[in-house]
């Protein structure tokens, strides 16, 4: 499995950890799994198109993602949340759909674009992914404090003068670069697993911001390396692993917690 | 109580004129109102008469308003750090992994963007906050698992330490028990001469606010009277606020506002009236 076919799938795997782990965290904590649930269907329905009319699966990846995510964060200042971002959600699938039937793509192609391919990424395309990321880790990075103000208090951090509706939707289009490049890997349907359980894991097992991101970047890269190693030894697809891994540590995590609050109160009586 | 400190004849805060008006609707009519430095001041009000509008305003958050609102003699901004606020309530999840000292830090740069390291004065201000609000002994647990009462000293705490001069507390009383009213009202009137900044306190109860108010502001029907607790707390006062007569008795140290259900007018005195209290 450490073959030099299998470097880049390593090298990509990582950087998609490390980039899901990051952006899951304030997912989890702003209450945005749905988003990060619709977003990957966009960036689904984009590469589908991309193949269409034979373009690099990336630009279609990129572009749609960002659509879904500007969708969600403009209809969603008129309709309810979680309704506008069904509706994204809906219309990408249906544009996904049409493009995949016009289209000639190999079902292999389209299982991978689903479920998710160890070697999704191509040698081709590892720099952009490379750039990409490094430029969301960038933003988030400066995004950071605004980022966590609004999503712990939005009322107090309006008051205190951050512009609340902007943070949202540069934040979107982080989820949207991040989910554009992790999709090839992982897949679109189980993107957001990623984004969802390690995070979810970490925010549980300890109470500072910074500590909780840095664990739930380590888990999420535990995830990916346990699941490429697993995908090539038992040729499952990878998004096998990594949703049953997300959920596991989840669990893992909530049972660990709790014995450990049993056992202070123990200690202490 | 006002501090001798500041003896500029300005006003910290004052509302002039100011209407709110709502899809058609007045919120508020003509208020008018003044707050000095160091000034303890309960803003009176039954729920919905408008003061949750009135904290909008004064944060710069309400856009539909007519007339003047100053600090400092300069019109209202957005995010003023002069000003502090405190809402009624927050909604903190459980599971949030933010300590109550990080949620103070917020206070003081969670507007900032970029990443830089938090200077050690940062962290030495959010522990006195911490500790002017007796939030010390809880400081490093998550905020979204404390008791209402312990969110409310954190709030305050985080408030504050934006070193604001006057702060806005939106109903701190509500949904607590009696003897905590009493100790967040002490602990108050202690921040307010200590870090020597005004308070603004909105409640629909003013009895448990008696032994600190240095003013009060009287809010009915979208109306606003304001003065000492004695100059305003008076029949002919709140009768003209609410529109029809009010007596006020006093009982044991405590206020009562007591209506009439009957419109103003010559009423029938052989009626026997209806008492309604506040």
């Amino acid at each position: 499995m450490f073959a030099s076919f299998m470097t880049n799938a390593w090298l990509s795997g990582t950087v998609v950890a490390l980039l899901a782990g990051a952006v899951g965290f304030f997912v989890v904590v702003r209450g945005a799994s749905f988003a990060a649930h619709a977003i990957p269907n966009g960036a689904f329905a984009g590469a589908a198109g991309a193949y269409l009319v034979g373009m690099n699966p990336l630009v279609g990846l990129v572009s749609f993602a960002l659509l879904s995510a500007l969708g969600i964060g403009v209809t969603s200042r008129r309709v309810r949340n979680d309704v506008a971002t069904a509706l994204s959600l809906v219309a990408m699938l249906a544009l996904g759909a049409a493009f995949l039937s016009a289209s000639l793509i190999y079902e292999p192609t389209i299982n991978a674009l689903l479920f998710g391919e160890i070697l999704g990424v191509s040698s081709a395309q590892l720099w952009p992914v490379l750039v990409l990321g490094a430029l969301s880790v960038l933003a988030l990075g400066w995004l950071y404090r605004p980022l966590v103000y609004t999503s712990v208090a939005p009322e107090l951090a309006r008051a205190r003068g951050v512009n609340a509706t902007l943070v949202d939707v540069l934040f979107l289009a982080v989820v949207a670069l991040a989910t554009a490049l992790t999709v090839p890997v992982v897949g679109a349907l189980l993107t957001f697993s990623l984004m969802i359980g390690p995070p979810a894991a970490a925010r549980v097992l300890v109470a500072r911001p910074g500590l909780a991101i840095a664990l739930s970047v380590a888990l999420s890269v535990l995830t990916v390396w346990v699941s490429i190693a697993a995908s090539y030894t038992f040729n499952l697809p990878i998004g096998f692993f990594v949703g049953v891994l997300g959920a596991s540590l989840y669990l893992a995590a909530r049972v660990f917690a709790r014995r450990r609050v049993s056992d202070s109160v123990t200690y202490r009586a | 109580m006002t501090s001798q400190l500041h003896e500029a004849s300005q006003p910290l805060l004052e509302v002039r004129g100011a209407t709110v008006n709502i899809d058609g609707r007045d919120i508020l009519r003509d208020v008018n109102f003044s707050i000095n430095h160091g000034e303890f001041t309960g803003l009176i009000g039954s729920n919905g008469a408008g003061k949750t509008t009135l904290f909008r305003v004064i944060l710069g958050l309400q856009r539909q308003v007519t007339g003047s609102v100053l600090v400092h003699g300069e019109p209202i901004t957005r995010a003023n750090r002069s000003i502090g606020y405190v809402p009624q309530k927050v909604l903190f999840d459980p599971d949030l992994p933010i300590r109550a000292r990080d949620l103070v830090a917020l206070g003081a740069d969670g507007h900032r963007y970029g990443l830089s390291r938090r200077p050690r004065a940062l962290h030495a201000a959010v522990d006195e906050m911490l500790d002017a609000v007796d939030a010390g002994s809880f400081a490093d647990r998550r905020v979204g698992g404390l008791s209402g009462g312990e969110q409310q000293r954190v709030l305050v705490a985080h408030a504050l330490i934006s070193r604001p001069e006057l702060l806005l507390l939106d109903e701190p009383l509500a949904n607590l028990d009696p003897g905590s009213v009493e100790e967040i009202i002490a602990l108050l009137h202690r921040v307010s001469q200590r870090q020597r900044v005004a308070i603004l306190l909105s409640a629909h109860e003013m009895n448990p606010l008696l032994p600190v108010m240095d003013r009060v502001v009287y809010v009915a029907n979208g109306h606003v009277a304001s003065g000492t607790t004695d100059e305003v707390v008076r029949p002919s006062v709140l009768s003209a606020l609410y529109g029809h007569h009010v007596d006020v008795l006093r009982v044991h140290g405590r206020v009562l506002v007591v209506a009439t259900a009957l419109p103003v007018g010559p009423a029938p005195s052989d009626q026997h009236p209806e008492f309604v209290v506040e």
